[in-house]
C-alpha cells in the first residue's frame, strides 16, 4: 500500500551534514583567536534568526524585536549575576521567563490584528526598550553594566573564547534541532497552514490567534537564550546591540539566507555578520569618514535580494543537494476513531437561519435537515447565498438569527475549531493547499484535531508516535480517492482537478461524519468529473454523509439524494431530483422563463 | 504639576501643535502611500532630513549631495526603464527614455551647479530643495518598489526597512553627522493676551494646514486625485478602468517625497536635525497615522497633532523618557484598535 518511493536515498545529504557538524566542532580549535569571538557572535545571532525563521518564514508574522528580546534576556541575567551574585544556570530559568511573560502581553495586544501592525508594534517595543535600558541607573544607563561572571561548566569557567564557542555551538545546534523537529510536525504543518490566512488552519481546528502567541513566545524564547549567552560571552551589557538597528539587522539575516529555512537563518546570520566586520574595514576608507555605512550596503543588497531571490540565498543552494524525502515511520499505535452515526438519525438541522450583512439580507430564515448516510445538494443560481449559507454552518461567519445545530448540539455561535471538532470537515470553493508541500503533508493537515502533540512535545520529537499514525492515516485516505501513488509529489504540481481531490482527502483524514464540499466539481474537465461522482458515491456507501454546493446540474442531479434550491438568499424548493426538476419556481428561478413558453427542457 | 502652570503651558502647547502640524503632513503622506500602493513607508522621516540638510548644505553655498543621489536613481531608473521596454520589443522607446533621462539629469545638475554658489535667497533655494528631494519619491518608487509591485504587505515592509537604512547611511555621507538649523523664515513673536507664538510657529501651523486643504481638493475635484482614491479602494478594479497601479504609485510618491520635503523646510528652524533624525520623526507620524488605522485622513491628522503635544509635554517634565512615553503610547492604541476591528477570517493579502 505505501508507495515505493517511501524512503529516497539521502545517504549523499546525510554524508554531508556528519561533515557539516564536523567542521563547526573542528572551527573553534583551528581559526585564530579573533575569528573564534566572531564564530561566537554568529552563533549566538543565529539562535536569534532561527526564532524569526519560525515566526517571519513559517508563520508569517515579521517582527523588529527580537534584539530587544534578546536584550532582556541578557540585562536580567546581568543584574541577577554581576548584582546579586546569582550562578548565570539559575539566571537562564529566570531570563527566559522574564521574556516570555513580556511576549506573551504583547503577543496578546497586537496578534489578533493584521499582519502589518506587529511590525510597527515591534519597532515601537524596540525603541522604547534601547530608552528604558539607556535611562534606568540601576541597568547602568548607556554606559551599561559590567563584571558580568562567566559560565561555568562542572567547574571549568569559560573564560577564554575557545571554550565558549562550544557553548555556543551546543546551544545553536539544539535550537535547530529543536526547530527542523517543530517543522516536521503537527503544529509546523499548523503553522505554515496559518500563513496564507487562518481560514484553512481553523477548518481544521487549529486556533489561529493561540498558535501565533505559541510562535511568538518561542521566538522571544530563543532571543532571551542568545542574550543570555551574549552576556555571559561578552562579560558586559550595554543598549547598542540590543536597539532597533540590532532587531532590523537580524530581521535582514533572515530574509537574505532564506526565512523559511533554519539553515537559511543560521546562514544569512554569518554572511550578514561577515560581510558587516569586512565593510568596517574598507568602507571608512574609501568614504574617507567614520560612521557605521555598512547600513548602506545591507540595504541595498536585501532589496536585492527581495527583487531577484525572494526566497533568500539558501534555496539557490539547497537547490544543488539531494532532495530530502520524508521517512514514513511504523505505525505503533491508532488513531481514535468517530462512531458513525446509525444512517437515517438526524444529523445537521438548519432552523430559520438568517445573515444580515448591514442593509443586506444575504440569508433569509432558510430551514433545512440533514440525515446521517444521505448526500444533500445545496443549489442555486449566482447570489443565492449558497455560500453565505456554507459559511454559517462551517462557523466561518456566526448567523445574526436562527439555530444550526450538528449531532444535537447548537452549533450557531461556535467557532469554525469547534465545529470541526464535533465532527464536520470541508473543502474550498477556491483550493486552498500548500502547493510546496507534498500530497502526504497537505493530507496529514487534515488530521490536524485528531492529534493532541502540542508545541513542546513537537520541538522535543516526543510526538513521533502520533505522526506516524497521522501519516498513515494519510496515506490510507490518499489511497481511498485515488492518489496514493503520487504521495511524494509537490501539491502544486497537480492538475486543479487532482488538487480538488487532494482537498477531500485532506477532509477525509479528520474523520469526518459530515463533509462539506464547496463547489468540487468547478473548473473539472469531463473526464475528472465523472470519476469525482464515483468517489463521492463511494463515500457515501461507506457511511459518510456529504452536503454538496454545486453549480454542474448534471452532476448534481445524479449524484445526491436531496436538493436544496436556494434563491435571492431564501430557500426555494426542496426535494428529490425529481421533484426539484419538476418544480416551476426552479425553472423560474433558473432560466427565467414560463413553463409554457419553455417547451420540453 | 508644573506644565500646567498658565506661563509654561501656552509654550509647551504652541510647542507641540508645530511639531505635531508636521508630524500630521508626514501622517497624511503614510497613510496616503498605505492605501495606494500597500507600502509602509517607513523612509517617510527621511525626506524631511533631506529637505532640511539640503537646504541646509544651500544656506552654506554648497552643492548638496542629494543631487548626485537623484543623478544615480534617475541613471538606474532610466536603464530599468529601457531594460524592460527592450524586452517587449520597444527598445527605441527604451532609446529614448534613456536619453530624455540624461536631458533631465544634465539640466538637475546644471542648474543646481550654477545657483548653490550664488547663495540666493531663502525663497529660490526652498524651490531648490523641494526640486531636488521631490524627485527622489517617485525614482525610488520605480527603482525600489515597483519591481515588488505584487509582493506582500510584509516583503513591501521589509524593503522600506531597507531603503530607510540606505538613505540614513547615505546622509551621513552626504551631510556628515553634525546637526543642522535652517534659518527662520520670519523673525520675531505674535502676542495674543498671554501666548506668545512665534511668526516661525505661526507659519509652520498655516502652511500644514495650506497643504491639508490643498491635498483635500486634490483628492476631491482632480481627475489624478480620484484615480488616486479609486486605486486605493480597489487596485484591481482602478486597474481595470485604465489606472495604471504603477503611475499610481509615482504620482503617490511624488506626493510623499514633496510633503516630506516642505516638512523638512519647515521644521528645520526649530528642531536640529541630523543625517539619523529622519527615522523617528517619520514613526511619530506613523504613530498618527496608526491611531487612523491607516486609512483614516482626518483621524491619522488629529493623532499626530496629539503626539506632537504628548511629546513637548512629556520633554519637559520626563525629557529623558519622552521617547519611551510617546512609543508607549502606540501599545494601547493597538489594543484599543485590536478590540474594535472585527476579526475577519478571509484570506489575507
Amino acid at each position: 500500500m505505501i508507495p515505493s518511493q517511501t524512503v529516497p536515498k539521502s545517504s549523499f545529504r546525510l554524508g554531508l551534514s556528519v561533515a557539516a557538524v564536523l567542521i563547526a566542532l573542528s572551527l573553534p580549535l583551528l581559526l585564530p583567536l579573533f575569528q573564534v569571538t566572531l564564530l561566537t557572535n554568529i552563533l549566538i545571532f543565529s539562535i536569534v534568526v532561527t526564532g524569526l525563521v519560525l515566526l517571519t518564514g513559517i508563520l508569517g508574522l515579521t517582527s523588529f524585536g527580537q534584539a530587544a528580546f534578546m536584550g532582556v534576556g541578557a540585562y536580567t541575567t546581568a543584574v541577577l549575576t554581576a548584582q546579586m551574585g546569582w550562578n548565570p544556570w539559575l539566571s537562564l530559568p529566570v531570563s527566559l521567563l522574564v521574556t516570555g511573560l513580556i511576549a506573551w502581553f504583547l503577543g496578546l495586544l497586537t496578534l489578533r490584528m493584521q499582519g502589518h501592525y506587529l511590525p510597527l508594534a515591534t519597532i515601537a517595543w524596540g525603541i522604547s526598550l534601547f530608552y528604558v535600558f539607556g535611562n534606568t541607573p540601576a541597568l547602568g544607563g548607556f554606559t551599561g553594566l559590567t563584571d558580568i561572571p562567566p559560565i561555568s561548566v562542572f567547574g571549568l569557567e569559560l573564560t577564554s573564547p575557545r571554550n565558549f564557542a562550544y557553548l555556543a555551538l551546543i546551544c545553536l545546534g539544539l535550537v535547530a534541532l529543536g526547530a527542523q523537529f517543530l517543522l516536521s510536525s503537527r503544529t509546523g504543518r499548523a503553522m505554515r497552514a496559518l500563513r496564507g490566512g487562518p481560514l484553512v488552519a481553523e477548518a481544521f481546528g487549529v486556533s489561529a490567534f493561540g498558535l501565533r502567541v505559541q510562535v511568538f513566545i518561542l521566538a522571544a524564547l530563543m532571543a532571551a537564550l542568545a542574550g543570555w549567552l551574549y552576556a555571559h560571552s561578552q562579560r558586559f551589557v550595554n543598549p547598542t546591540p540590543f536597539g532597533l538597528q540590532a532587531g532590523i539587522e537580524y530581521l535582514f539575516m533572515a530574509v537574505v539566507g532564506g526565512s523559511q529555512h533554519v539553515w537559511g537563518g543560521v546562514m544569512g546570520a554569518g554572511l550578514i555578520t561577515q560581510i558587516r566586520e569586512q565593510l568596517r574595514d574598507i568602507l571608512p576608507g574609501l568614504l574617507g569618514q567614520q560612521g557605521n555605512f555598512e547600513v548602506i550596503v545591507f540595504g541595498a543588497l536585501v532589496i536585492l535580494v527581495l527583487q531577484f531571490a525572494r526566497q533568500g540565498l539558501w534555496p539557490l543552494l539547497e537547490r544543488l543537494l539531494p532532495q530530502e524525502g520524508i521517512r514514513i515511520l511504523p505505525q505503533r499505535e491508532k488513531l481514535s476513531q468517530r462512531a458513525r452515526p446509525a444512517p437515517g438519525t438526524p444529523l445537521l438541522s438548519v432552523q430559520h437561519a438568517v445573515k444580515q450583512f448591514g442593509g443586506l439580507r444575504a440569508v433569509g430564515d432558510v430551514s433545512f435537515d440533514l440525515q446521517a448516510g444521505e448526500i444533500l445538494g445545496l443549489i442555486g443560481p449566482n447570489g443565492a447565498g449558497k455560500s453565505t449559507m456554507f459559511n454559517l454552518i462551517t462557523g466561518v461567519n456566526p448567523a445574526t438569527s436562527g439555530q444550526i445545530s450538528f449531532m444535537g448540539q447548537d452549533i450557531s455561535r461556535r467557532s469554525a475549531g469547534q465545529i470541526h471538532r464535533l465532527g464536520l470537515s470541508r473543502t474550498f470553493q477556491h483550493v486552498h493547499l500548500l502547493p510546496d508541500l507534498t500530497l502526504l503533508e497537505n493530507t496529514m493537515m487534515g488530521g490536524y484535531a485528531r492529534g493532541r502533540a502540542g508545541i513542546v512535545r513537537s520541538l522535543l520529537h516526543l510526538e513521533r508516535g502520533e505522526e506516524a499514525a497521522l501519516q498513515h492515516e494519510a496515506l490510507r485516505q490518499l489511497e481511498r480517492v485515488g492518489l496514493g501513488a503520487q504521495a511524494f509529489t509537490l501539491a502544486g504540481n497537480l492538475a486543479l482537478g487532482q488538487q480538488r481531490v487532494l482537498e477531500i482527502a485532506r477532509a477525509l483524514v479528520a474523520d469526518p461524519t459530515l463533509l462539506l464540499l464547496d463547489e468540487p466539481a468547478a473548473g473539472l474537465r469531463y473526464g475528472e468529473k465523472a470519476e469525482l461522482v464515483a468517489l463521492l458515491r463511494k463515500l457515501r456507501e461507506e457511511g459518510i454523509t456529504i452536503l454538496l454546493v454545486e453549480h454542474d446540474m448534471d452532476l448534481v442531479m445524479g449524484l445526491v439524494d436531496r436538493l436544496v434550491v436556494m434563491n435571492y438568499g431564501e430557500k426555494l424548493a426542496e426535494g428529490s431530483p425529481q421533484q426539484v426538476r419538476d418544480n416551476a419556481d426552479v425553472r423560474e428561478a433558473y432560466l427565467g422563463v414560463d413553463m409554457e413558453e419553455e417547451g420540453a427542457a | 504639576m508644573q506644565i500646567f502652570d498658565p506661563t509654561i503651558f501656552p509654550i509647551l502647547a504652541a510647542d507641540g501643535l508645530t511639531n505635531g502640524a508636521v508630524y500630521a503632513l508626514l501622517a497624511l503622506a503614510l497613510v496616503l502611500v498605505f492605501a495606494v500602493t500597500r507600502v509602509i513607508f517607513i523612509p517617510q522621516g527621511e525626506f524631511v532630513v533631506f529637505g532640511t540638510l539640503t537646504l541646509a548644505t544651500l544656506q552654506l553655498g554648497r552643492t548638496p549631495g542629494t543631487l548626485w543621489l537623484v543623478l544615480a536613481l534617475l541613471g538606474i531608473a532610466a536603464l530599468m526603464e529601457a531594460f524592460s521596454l527592450a524586452r517587449n520589443g520597444q527598445a527605441r522607446r527604451g532609446l529614448v527614455t534613456v536619453g530624455v533621462a540624461a536631458l533631465l539629469g544634465v539640466g538637475t545638475w546644471a542648474v543646481t551647479d550654477w545657483l548653490a554658489p550664488l547663495k540666493a535667497p531663502l525663497w529660490v533655494q526652498v524651490i531648490l530643495t523641494l526640486g531636488l528631494v521631490a524627485p527622489l519619491g517617485p525614482l525610488l518608487y520605480r527603482v525600489v518598489y515597483q519591481p515588488l509591485q505584487n509582493a506582500t504587505v510584509l516583503v513591501l515592509l521589509i524593503a522600506s526597512v531597507a531603503l530607510h537604512l540606505v538613505l540614513t547611511g547615505l546622509a551621513l555621507v552626504f551631510f556628515g553627522p553634525e546637526g543642522s538649523r535652517t534659518p527662520a523664515f520670519f523673525e520675531g513673536n505674535l502676542t495674543l493676551g498671554q501666548v506668545t507664538l512665534s511668526w516661525q510657529s505661526l507659519l509652520v501651523i498655516v502652511a500644514s494646514a495650506a497643504l491639508m486643504l490643498g491635498l483635500y481638493l486634490f483628492f476631491e475635484r482632480t481627475m489624478p486625485g480620484k484615480a488616486l482614491r479609486a486605486t486605493a479602494v480597489n487596485r484591481l478594479g482602478a486597474r481595470l478602468v485604465g489606472i495604471s497601479p504603477s503611475s499610481a504609485g509615482m504620482l503617490t510618491f511624488t506626493l510623499a517625497a514633496l510633503i516630506g520635503a516642505l516638512g523638512g523646510v519647515l521644521i528645520g528652524p526649530s528642531v536640529a536635525v541630523t543625517y539619523d533624525s529622519g527615522f523617528l520623526i517619520g514613526l511619530k507620524g506613523f504613530v498618527g497615522a496608526i491611531i487612523g488605522g491607516l486609512v483614516s485622513y482626518p483621524l491619522a491628522a488629529a493623532g499626530a497633532i496629539l503626539v506632537g503635544l504628548i511629546e513637548s509635554f512629556a520633554s519637559f517634565s520626563l525629557s529623558a523618557w519622552k521617547e519611551v512615553i510617546v512609543f508607549t503610547l502606540i501599545l494601547p492604541v493597538l489594543l484599543w484598535r485590536s478590540l474594535t476591528t472585527r476579526h475577519i477570517p478571509e484570506d489575507e493579502e
